[in-house]
């Protein structure tokens, strides 16, 4: 008689697979994560709060989870627009473009910012066509919000492709056959069905946006009160030896995420609410 | 609402789905489009329904006399309905079928209570009444289909396309819902066509089956007409089994050739399996020697295969249980056959 009964599958194993599982979970992610709980727990509740809700501090989480929704959300809209375009229409080249979308995935971070920074400053390619606009990009909060939307990419588009390729046509023409227009169609019948899918494409673009680190400190210009990220400020406490101050600005971002992200995934489990059996 | 497509020619590439086909549908018939795969039939439905053009130039499609071919699906009035449902998952049964309604210029769309009403009449309809609140995932496929039906009947269409409505459903449903469709049919007189691979589908419901073939139209008539009268070696094959014979002038011997078009312009003899009889082998009457090789039973009727003596083809015979009783033979038996004549009692004329 064990403890969780399964209905009977093909594939035997569920205690063990399930051990396995929890065992393996553990070790990777919550033995880590505790250790930034236990550690922050030895804090007293004075100097915990000093660390965590100081004038700089408070800054940082508004640009960080600021920059991270924005770009997340940038990303679902033109994500969602890409995604569409590579998988509705065949066009020369459209293998290339699919390859490159992975690009932010692959290179390393630091080099993305320091390419974004080039880019971007009063010398840059692009930047030198902005800056008589007015238009600032390297070294304020709109170089953080470009260098997130750049890595947070490929997670939407990865997530919609295959929805939009398992999306009938048929839906489409059912729905123009039944008189609506173009705009209808869009919004009352393919958007629902993309929704569960936008929603996961924009909490892991929120999710790595959040933690995103090695792009953001060249281009930011890290500012304290401005363009400074929560993960740098992190890694500035270390550099001080000041352990404490950084695990709990961990905690509390952790603690934030998890909230948001279980928020996120109860919002898809509704969007999904359609789709039992 | 009378259909007629003149000169319809569709091209994909390179492939011909359709050759400069015609098409005419009287108001309020039920039409089965029957052929196999590839022979275009899905293609020309279709066109019908403004969901594909035909190519620049050719042929039109006109509704009650009316030129529809640059008109947009939206506007033609007609219903159209899927073959894998093409439902709305994300939408209730009723929310589903509304959609038409509610997608209307607000000056043309009904008050929801009016909707409501619609949506209730509809599903007392296709009998589902109390399925309304149902996401389309929760249905069987045989009810899905029905929303799928709902749905197109909900903005009042002129004509009802279905795109081999009961392709995708298990063979006692499939029965089912066919006969129900043709009541259904009866009740509405919605001019209707009906696109399907399935001749036995084709020939117990429609009014006219138009079969066709490699983008043409092979024969259209009543179901009786193409399945007694065959105009093309194709349809022979194509509806029901068909012994295909080499031997014209033995068989001449035992009963008419000339039946129902049996000879056909390839110089070879259609006869389907009921028209041939079977008798032991006495010396001094007429028939094609074979050998009894096989017997397979199905229902009360049993299929013979018997080996020509001559020339070895195979021959297939139907005959009834009780005649294979009486006739008392035996495997690897010498038998005769004979070419009964054909069961038609209406202009009988041969080619």
């Amino acid at each position: 008689m064990s403890l969780f009964t399964s209905r009977r599958s093909a594939l035997p194993g569920f205690n063990l697979s399930l051990g396995y599982t929890v065992f393996y979970l553990s070790l990777i992610v919550l033995v880590p994560l505790s250790a930034v709980f236990l550690k922050t727990a030895g804090m007293t509740w004075e100097s915990f709060t000093q660390a965590v809700a100081s004038p700089r501090v408070i800054a940082s989480y508004k640009i960080t989870f600021g920059a991270s929704f924005l770009a997340a959300l940038i990303n679902m809209v033109f994500g969602l627009l890409l995604a569409w375009v590579l998988v509705r229409y065949p066009f020369p080249g459209r293998k290339v473009i699919d390859a490159l979308v992975d690009l932010p995935f692959a290179l390393p971070t630091a080099v993305a910012g320091i390419a974004l920074t080039a880019i971007y400053s009063k010398n840059g390619w692009i930047g030198q066509f902005l800056e008589p606009l007015g238009i600032h990009v390297a070294f304020t909060e709109l170089g953080v919000l470009m260098a997130l939307t750049f890595i947070g990419l490929p997670f939407v588009v990865r997530t919609l492709q295959p929805v939009i390729e398992e999306l009938q046509p048929e839906i489409e023409e059912a729905s123009a056959s039944l008189g609506a227009n173009r705009w209808q169609t869009i919004t009352r019948v393919i958007l629902p069905e993309l929704y569960p899918a936008l929603l996961t494409g924009f909490a892991l673009s929120f999710a790595r946006a959040l933690g995103e680190y090695g792009s953001v400190v060249f281009i930011s210009g890290n500012m304290p009160m401005r363009t400074e990220i929560v993960p740098l400020l992190i890694i500035t406490k270390l550099e001080q030896y000041d352990y404490r101050g950084a695990t709990a600005i961990a905690a509390v971002m952790l603690v934030a995420s998890f909230l948001l992200l279980l928020v996120i995934n109860l919002l898809q489990k509704w969007s999904r609410r359609y789709h039992r059996v | 609402m009378s259909i007629i497509a003149t000169g319809i020619t569709k091209t994909f590439g390179r492939y011909k789905a359709l050759n400069d086909v015609d098409l005419v549908v009287p108001s309020g018939k039920l039409v089965a489009l029957l052929g196999p795969s590839g022979s275009g039939k899905t293609t020309l439905l279709r066109i019908i329904a403004g969901l594909e053009h035909a190519d620049e130039g050719s042929g039109k499609i006109e509704f009650h006399g009316q030129d529809v071919s640059r008109v947009p699906a939206g506007e033609r009035g007609v219903g159209f309905v899927f073959q894998h449902y093409a439902l709305f998952r994300h939408m209730t049964v009723a929310d589903n079928i509304a959609f038409g309604l509610r997608v209307r210029p607000r000056t043309q769309r009904p008050s929801e209570t009016k909707i409501a009403d619609r949506v209730g009449e509809l599903l007392k309809l296709v009998q589902l009444d109390g399925l309304d609140r149902r996401f389309p995932s929760q249905l069987s496929g045989g009810q899905r289909q029905r929303v799928a039906l709902a749905r197109a009947l909900a903005v009042e269409p002129k004509v009802l396309l279905l795109d081999e409505p009961f392709g995708a459903l298990d063979a006692k449903v499939r029965k089912d819902l066919r006969r129900w469709l043709r009541q259904f049919h009866d009740e509405i007189q919605l001019t209707t066509i009906f696109v399907t691979h399935d001749q036995e589908e084709a020939l117990e419901i429609a009014d006219d089956v138009v079969i066709m073939n490699q983008a043409k139209v092979e024969q259209v008539g009543t179901p009786q007409e193409v399945y007694d009268r065959p105009t093309t070696p194709f349809v022979y094959q194509f509806l029901g089994n068909v012994n295909v014979l080499r031997d014209v002038a033995a068989w001449s011997t035992t009963g008419p050739i000339h039946d129902n078009g049996r000879l056909a312009a390839d110089g070879l003899l259609y006869v389907r399996p009921h028209d041939i009889a079977v008798s032991r082998h006495e010396p001094g009457t007429l028939g094609v020697p074979a050998v009894f090789r096989h017997v397979h039973t199905a229902g009360s009727q049993t299929s013979l295969t018997l080996e020509l003596l001559h020339t070895r083809e195979t021959v297939e015979a139907e005959i009834s249980r009780t005649e294979l009783a009486e006739l008392n033979i035996k495997l690897n038996d010498l038998v005769l056959l004979r070419l009964r004549p054909s069961h038609t009692f209406q202009h009988d004329y041969a080619i």
